[in-house]
């Protein structure tokens, strides 16, 4: 069995609203011919497993991977889809690796938002017996939830407001990042209500492109990179599916992810110990709730911790330097890049956005379903 | 013939339709025949953790008893959660503005998620009291309560 497993390249596209010049198997072949590179592997030689992730609706396509098999590497060899989140692909990589099965995972997200309607694909999200029929979709959801959220910790839309001028000012750093911008908190609580009280703003923008990265074993990686970012902790777990189920304001699947990850990764005290965050932030107050989640802060506490600008590039606990999703990442892709992001900067090769202080550990989260369902934490650090 | 270097991105248009007949079980089916029927909201009871669960289901998550339970819950009910959606999507069954919250029935441990109407937006607010108002004509769908109202 394989003790560790590293992450030894990463490629990402620049994120556009509308990728028309590529069809989604040759987007994501930018990455992995990218990735290949970078890191001197070859397909047929080097990689033995290959994870990607999809999803059919958004791509028109069951099963949306059979699209892309061949730039994956998987025209007459091994090929699984991940149909959760990118980030679980990681967890599901390296768990491959660590059961000594696999020695060099290629990992590969992609989604093009531009080709369809994202509120008619969420929408076949929800149950179709009870809920699908009253039109839901993954906006609508998340209005719900974030209410939920500023009625039992008494949040202010100002607060939540800081978040996107926090992201999309960090965006401007970041040059994959497809938009960013100088606002203030009355900019964005004037940007047009879409769901009471998620405004345009709040949500991130549907954007097209893909992420790479390849994983390896200790031995493997040696090989391959001076400068590996070892995978410390995995964790994922679900909640309830049904909107009413669960208190909205709740984080209890995330708690579980988080403390198998930091259990995993011998974290004790996250505050003290964890050095950056690149978390979900499909919607702006979920980089509030999931960062309480990810127990960065006490339950309610991290709007007070944005205000202080500790999570500010040059704060004392960056979250989503990288510019988040809000400034512009797929979904799907939104997990993977979650962890190449904090990659990056335990690498310390994040350019513009590399956070101030030395980074040893980072954690990455990514979540799928409505309203936070499905939670995957991955902790990364240096050696 | 000579290459062509020059190009238009060329779109290829889909439409994809399935015409689904998704069938609601045990306990859905139960639920949907006594709302059409008699106008009455079916819970599950899961007897091993004392709680009653809407939507009702066969199986209870938690503890993953076989549910086979009903009792009739609502048909008052809490908002815990609300919003105004504004944009219109084909698959709204309501045209913009309007309103969806989680409502927890009166006997309920779970919340409803459904329509709020007759009701100004700037009065609705977590704790508001509501009851459904069911539709005229009943087809054994979720819309067969076409909202919930204030008291």
């Amino acid at each position: 069995m394989a003790d560790r497993v590293a992450i030894v390249g990463i490629a990402q596209t620049k994120f556009a609203p509308k990728r028309v010049d590529v069809s989604c198997g040759e987007m994501a072949y930018e990455v992995i011919e990218e990735v290949l590179r970078q890191t001197g592997l070859e397909m047929k030689k080097d990689i033995d497993n290959a994870i990607s992730c999809s999803h059919d609706i958004w791509d028109g396509q069951t099963i949306s991977n059979i699209g892309i098999t061949d730039v994956i590497g998987g025209h007459l060899r091994s090929e699984e889809k991940m149909a959760l989140d990118g980030s679980t692909a990681v967890y599901y990589g390296t768990i491959g690796i660590l059961s000594g099965e696999f020695d060099c995972t290629l990992l590969m997200a992609h989604t093009k938002m531009s080709q369809t309607n994202r509120n008619i694909v969420n929408n076949d999200a929800f149950d179709p017996i009870y809920t699908r029929l009253l039109g839901f979709d993954y906006t609508s959801a998340a209005a719900l939830q974030v209410r939920r959220y500023m009625y039992k910790y008494g949040i202010t839309p100002e607060q939540i407001a800081r978040v996107v001028v926090k992201n999309l000012g960090n965006a401007k750093l970041n040059p994959v990042a497809h938009q960013s911008g100088n606002l203030t908190v009355a900019e964005v609580l004037s940007s047009p209500l879409v769901a009471s009280p998620l405004r345009k703003l709040d949500i991130a923008p549907d954007t097209d492109g893909a992420v790479a990265m390849i994983l390896a074993s200790e031995k493997r990686a040696r090989k391959i990179t001076k400068n590996p970012v070892w995978i410390r902790g995995i964790g994922a777990c679900y909640d309830a599916h049904y909107l009413g189920d669960r208190d909205l304001a709740d984080v209890f699947a995330l708690q579980k992810a988080a403390g198998q990850a930091y259990r995993m990764a011998g974290i004790k005290n996250p505050r003290r110990q964890i050095d950056v965050a690149e978390v979900g932030d499909d919607f702006s107050y979920q980089e509030l709730l999931w960062m309480e989640g990810l127990g960065l802060c006490e339950r309610g506490g991290a709007a007070k911790m944005l205000e202080a600008g500790a999570t500010e590039i040059k704060g004392r606990l960056p979250v989503n330097p990288s510019g988040g999703l809000l400034g512009g990442v797929p979904i799907n892709v939104y997990g993977l890049n979650r962890v190449a992001e904090a990659a990056l900067q335990v690498m310390g090769q994040a350019g513009d956005h590399q956070v101030k202080k030395d980074v040893k550990i980072a954690v990455a989260q990514g979540h799928s379903g409505f309203c936070g369902q499905h939670q995957c934490v991955v902790v990364l650090g240096k050696e | 013939m000579e290459e062509i270097k020059k190009y238009e991105p060329f779109e290829v248009d889909q439409h994809i339709t399935a015409q689904s007949r998704y069938y609601a079980g045990r306990m859905g089916s139960r639920f949907y025949i006594a709302l059409r029927d008699q106008q009455k909201i079916l819970g599950a009871k899961c007897p091993r953790c004392n709680k009653v669960l809407w939507p009702p289901r066969s199986t209870c998550g938690v503890c993953f008893s076989e549910l086979t339970e009903t009792v009739e819950i609502g048909p008052l009910g809490t908002v815990e959660t609300f919003t105004v959606v504004t944009y219109n999507e084909p698959v709204q069954p309501r045209k913009a503005p309007f309103i969806y919250a989680v409502i927890k029935l009166d006997g309920a441990d779970t919340g409803m998620a459904h329509f709020l109407d007759e009701v100004d937006f700037d009065e609705v607010h977590i704790g508001l009291r509501v009851r459904p108002v069911y539709a005229r004509e009943r087809n054994g769908n979720i819309l067969d309560i076409q909202y919930f109202k204030p008291l």
